[in-house]
């Protein structure tokens, strides 16, 4: 039972981190219709401003830990924002009336230019930083087995909680969020009621970005090191979440990651780590068939 | 777009220049990871590289030819390994230091036996390397099968009735390694508890480190390289764990502290006798050091891959790399590292292997042969 409990809290913290990054792929695919493939390289952007501004903050002699994480969160929110509307004006936008495959193949190509990008003016190390957060509390003990929780897994749990709650209400309850399903609707219909679908199109990227520019730098705290190609595998099983729980679904995205990220850990737990991806995909491709939109996918319920 | 073609021009022609140069003179090459997430290894190649040519040069170079390096990037990737390869042989190299990962070296020395390059590795350990019979390969390491008797032989006598897991990344290096270390440590009557086994570039342990925390681990044996088991470490300690994390040469790297941070400490591995501190390389060292390097890991098996190659070249009187590798089988070569002499498969007949152990300020040093 406690052995559950660990890996229960496993689980729950790597699907946070997934959820975080479908949250992206889900709303873009919602409103556009496009796979934005390059996501996944926003979100390792995300990590290395975190990286560089937590390196900055700390040589100019800051020690306070909750203000250097807050101003990290900002900075790296509000410039990978730039990175997510930069990359649909440049990339998708002048595609937008071509042929469908169009923008993904340009998303693809994006996500190779960041990768690179990266690589080039970062270098191709992983780069490592020393634990901020450390400590934690140790729950339940029997048999000499201590469950432990760790605040930096709190940390990415409530920041995940806190998030989805706020964009939750954004969606539902803004000016923003009806335009956003307004255009998710019927873009030339919301057109011609007043809707800005350009401009409401950019805030979907630049939200989504911000979500990854988080989901990078939890990642960041959580695991202590961001490269340049940790964007890719990320990239891969939070798409695969947005697609289990059902894409175009907020509240499924996340569910998508939770889940995703209990199945591997579980099947790791139970099973064998070897089989861990492929446990995640055979229940995917499970979902799948008998779910064709996924968990809470379905199409005439408000998407986005 | 003038300027682009300027630029052009200006590739084409120092292109042209360097080509001119090559004529003239001896070029070899290193190969190894200089890029990805193993890039710290193909700095240590790198650096022990240049520092071995510049004082061959110094000394008058090879065969009275000065010598140039060319620098090639595996990235540790199998393919781009096997096309490095290519690209050397296709260049006439008679002769490349190379690779790091045991995975890269297997492929690339088909190609080079094809293309009459000789290849001696300054770190691959993989038992396949020269259990092939291939003729153009050597190391100036030791074997995943020395590497992990001595790994299995000190768990056996340190941790004789705790519970020992075995991990591996599935990597030709890592996989092998854990094989072997498995066979000594069945071979002294210890059957470890768990055998698992995890992908390159995983990030999250959790899993397995709740699994080694339910099974009461004490030590748990990596097969792999230091991201990942840096990782695990760091992972371990977040959930409590004192488990001590064992791994063979691939953990010969400061990045690896900077991965665990303070966590790193206590975490054993195996790697030859600390070539830093070997008579014969007190003044190379002293040189590195001038120039701010840190000659750690298999920096120093680089000079010395260069020096054993060079020091046969001169004596065969030829770089033709059929004649330079019998000679290398055949004599017996002064190097930083000390004194090598090969068996007929290109293996050395020195086997040094001893445990070291990171301590807290992110250093690492040798233990006593008998445990801590």
């Amino acid at each position: 039972m406690d052995y559950f409990a660990q890996q229960l809290i496993n689980g729950i913290v790597l699907g946070s981190i997934y959820g975080l990054i479908a949250i992206g792929y889900t709303m873009v695919y919602g409103i556009v219709g496009m796979i934005n493939f390059a996501h996944g390289d926003i979100f390792m952007i995300g990590g290395f401003i975190a990286l560089i501004t937590f390196l900055i903050l700390v040589s100019i002699g800051l020690t306070t830990v909750p203000l250097i994480l807050l101003i990290v969160l900002l900075v790296s929110m509000a410039i990978t924002s730039l990175y997510g509307w930069t990359v649909e004006r440049i990339a998708y936008r002048p595609l937008r009336h071509s042929f469908r495959l169009a923008p993904m193949l340009s998303a693809i190509g994006v996500s190779f230019v960041l990768m690179n990008f990266s690589q080039v003016s970062q270098g191709a190390r992983v780069k490592p930083i020393p634990p901020i957060i450390t400590g934690g509390y140790s729950l339940l003990e029997s048999d000499g087995f201590v469950v432990r929780l760790s605040n930096a897994q709190i940390i990415v749990v409530l920041t995940t909680i806190v998030l989805l709650a706020i964009f939750t209400w954004l969606v539902s309850r803004t000016r923003l969020g009806r335009d956003m399903r307004a255009c998710e609707q019927d873009q030339t219909m919301a057109a011609l009621l007043g809707v800005d679908v350009d401009r409401t199109i950019s805030m979907t990227f630049v939200i989504g970005a911000a979500l990854a520019a988080v989901a990078g730098m939890m990642y960041l705290l959580y695991y202590g090191l961001v490269d340049f190609f940790m964007g890719f595998v990320a990239g891969i099983k939070a798409f695969t979440a947005a697609v289990l729980g059902g894409i175009g679904s907020l509240p499924g995205a996340m569910l998508g990651g939770l889940l995703i990220g209990l199945i591997e850990t579980m099947w790791s737990a139970y099973f064998s780590v070897e089989y861990k991806d492929v446990a995640a995909f055979s229940i995917l491709i499970v979902v799948l068939i008998f779910l064709p939109t996924g968990l809470l996918g379905r199409p005439e319920v408000e998407k986005v | 777009m003038k300027s682009v073609r300027l630029f052009g021009l200006a590739i084409g022609v120092s292109l042209a220049l360097s080509t001119a140069a090559y004529a003239e003179d001896l070029t070899i090459a290193v190969a190894g990871p200089m890029t990805g997430g193993y890039a710290a290894f193909g700095r240590q190649l790198k650096n022990g590289a240049e520092m071995a040519i510049a004082d061959l040069n110094a000394a008058g170079g090879v065969l009275g030819k000065k010598l140039l390096l060319d620098v090639e990037d595996d990235a540790c990737d199998p393919k781009q390994a096997r096309s490095v390869a290519e690209k050397i042989a296709g260049a006439k190299i008679p002769f490349v230091a190379g690779h790091y990962c045991s995975s890269s070296s297997i492929p690339a020395s088909e190609a080079y036996a094809d293309g009459n390059v000789l290849e001696i590795t300054p770190a691959s350990t993989a038992v396949k390397f020269t259990d092939r019979g291939l003729w153009n390969v050597a190391r100036v390491c030791g074997r995943d099968d020395q590497q992990g008797k001595v790994a299995g032989d000190f768990i056996a006598k340190n941790y004789k009735g705790k519970n020992i897991a075995i991990l591996n990344d599935k990597s030709t290096y890592g996989k092998g390694l854990a094989d072997e270390t498995k066979k000594a440590l069945n071979a002294a009557g210890i059957k470890e508890k768990m055998f698992e086994s995890y992908n390159q570039g995983d990030k999250d342990f959790t899993a397995i480190v709740s699994r080694l925390k339910r099974d009461n681990i004490d030590l748990v044996y990596v097969g792999g390289y230091h991201p990942e088991a840096g990782l695990l470490v760091r992972q371990m300690r977040d959930q409590g764990l004192k488990t001590v994390l064992m791994s063979g040469d691939a953990l010969a790297d400061k990045e690896f502290a900077s991965i665990t941070g303070p966590a790193g400490e206590g975490t054993l591995f195996t790697f030859g006798p600390d070539p830093r501190k070997k008579p014969t390389a007190k003044a190379i060292v002293e040189k590195f050091k001038a120039n701010k390097i840190d000659p750690e890991g298999y920096t120093l098996y680089t000079y010395a891959a260069i020096q054993v190659w060079s020091q046969a070249a001169a004596k065969a009187g030829t770089t033709d790399p059929k004649k330079v590798m019998d000679t290398i089988k055949r004599g017996s070569w002064d190097t930083v590292i000390g004194k090598i002499d090969y068996d007929s498969k290109g293996d050395i007949k020195q086997i040094d292997y001893v445990v070291y152990k990171w301590d807290a300020n992110g250093g690492y040093a040798e233990i006593s042969p008998k445990g801590s």
